[in-house]
């Protein structure tokens, strides 16, 4: 309770100081309070987080649905560790940005390309980890497994995977927020809606940095709670053993 | 014979580990293997039970080579073994197929003393409870022979105690067969009808002592600390300090 007064009472400073040092183009607080209720009453602002959100949950759904089986691959089988892994860490420290022309060129103008983009930053960060997540695996639950009669699929499906589950977790909420991050400017492309649109758009028509930091603002919360929402699930009781 | 090896020896690169080793186990016979550490009796007892093949010599139980592990013959680990993300019901059950499963359950948790316990995971459990929680899950399937690798090495000395003895009483009441590997001497004579002394470089079997008394032992009989010593002075270690 103490620390919360002390972070409410720290970000009341901070916004007292920007309210006070704020210059003639940067806004200040009113001024992006004022904003955010300007696109409340457009109907933008639930529009536009909306459609960032559905965004977001198709490319990190793909990135997952990519990612994880690779992960698992790549950590059981020494040979495909080998083979991917290198291509993997490769393509991990590229930004999604940089693939922006690639996007445009193979998906043009639409819902493809930005969801292309946030696949793209999830997938190699969530194969890396799983990857190395399943090495870790301690020796002995195989061999338990092993020594029961359960089958090589068995064995991944009721040992690796829930062994390696907490990390996975984590590695998963990181991800996600690189996939939050990325749609901001992935939504600079191809689109015409959503919280990337609404920046990249209040400064081309109008210069509306009210609108612009209103923006970042909206992304920030909401960035919050995705990640609160995820943390949640670390106090399911079949992975609680891996956060103590 | 329940489990046989013959000429079973173990080499790593240029390292012997194991020279030819000779032991037959009879059905139902509790047998402790005690050594110093580095004397390949964890080496031996992963040979004996499929998870490491010899280089040379083999090893058949009752008959039939063993070449891989074999859910009638369960190894227990420490209680490291037990699965974190499992209940202690869901770890007793692993093994089990699916229709016996809560069947199962419900007759070894009171066995290994467990009532009251059945959805608590393994985290809130004391390391004795741990390791009762993995001697269910080898017994739920039904084995014939159970495998024991220093299974108390990481418990308090009381708790080691009590477990000894309800290892005793389970044994006695499942009537398995019983390979259990300890550098602890005592506890090899508290538990076992016969212990293989095993000594260190090169590893190999330098005594097979027969427990001849009966259960429950007393440990201050003179015949206990006889045995004790001998096989304390096999090992080359005096029984003074």
């Amino acid at each position: 309770m103490r620390s919360r007064l002390e972070a409410l009472a720290f970000a009341l400073v901070l916004l007292g100081a920007w309210q006070l040092l704020h210059g003639k183009v940067v806004p200040g607080p009113v001024e992006v309070a004022k904003g955010i209720g300007e696109l409340w009453e457009r109907g933008l602002l639930v529009k536009y987080a909306l459609d960032s959100l559905r965004r977001v949950a198709i490319g990190y759904a793909v990135a997952c649905a990519l990612g994880i089986p690779l992960g698992l691959w790549m950590g059981l089988s020494s040979t495909v560790f080998a083979a991917a892994n290198p291509l993997v860490q490769i393509l991990r420290p590229i930004s999604p940005i940089a693939w922006i022309p690639i996007a445009i060129v193979i998906f043009g103008i639409g819902e493809a390309a930005p969801i292309f983009l946030i696949a793209l930053a999830g997938v190699f960060p969530i194969a890396s980890a799983v990857a190395a997540h399943v090495r870790t695996v301690p020796p002995m639950f195989v061999a338990a497994a092993r020594n029961f009669g359960l089958s090589e699929p068995q064995i991944v499906r009721r040992v690796l995977f829930p062994a390696v589950l907490p990390q996975m977790l984590s590695s998963l909420r990181l991800a996600l927020g690189v996939c939050w991050i990325v749609v901001v400017a992935a939504e600079m492309i191809a689109v015409d809606s959503g919280l990337g649109y609404l920046i990249i758009d209040a400064r081309n028509a109008g210069k509306r940095y009210d609108l612009v930091i209103a923006g970042m603002v909206l992304v920030g919360a909401i960035g919050l709670v995705l990640d609160m929402l995820f943390r949640a699930l670390e106090k399911i009781p079949s992975v609680r053993w891996g956060f103590r | 014979m329940k489990l046989e090896a013959s000429g079973v020896a173990m080499r790593f690169g240029e390292v012997n580990v194991l020279e030819p080793v000779e032991l037959s186990v009879r059905e139902g016979e509790f047998v402790c293997i005690v050594g110093p550490s580095g004397c390949g009796k964890s080496t031996l007892l992963q040979i004996l039970a499929g998870f490491i093949a010899p280089t040379a010599g083999r090893v058949t139980a009752d008959g039939v080579a063993v070449t891989r592990p074999d859910r009638k013959r369960i190894f227990v680990f420490q209680e490291r073994g037990v699965f974190p993300w499992l209940t202690v019901a869901e770890n007793i059950g692993f093994g089990v197929e699916k229709a016996k499963r809560d069947a199962k359950v419900k007759e070894l948790v009171p066995l290994v003393g467990l009532e009251g316990f059945e959805k608590t995971y393994p985290h809130e459990l004391s390391g004795g409870m741990k390791q009762r929680v993995e001697v269910a899950r080898a017994l739920a399937v039904d084995p014939d022979v159970l495998f024991l690798d220093e299974p108390f090495g990481a418990l308090d000395s009381i708790t080691r105690l009590t477990m000894r003895a309800e290892l005793l009483r389970i044994w006695q009441a499942a009537k398995k067969t019983v390979l259990f590997v300890t550098h602890d001497v005592d506890e090899s004579v508290q538990l076992a009808d016969r212990v293989i002394v095993m000594s260190a470089r090169p590893g190999r079997i330098r005594a097979v002592v027969d427990v001849d008394i009966p259960r429950p032992r007393d440990i201050s009989s003179p015949r206990y600390l006889e045995l004790r010593d001998g096989i304390l002075a096999e090992i080359g270690l005096a029984h003074e300090i």
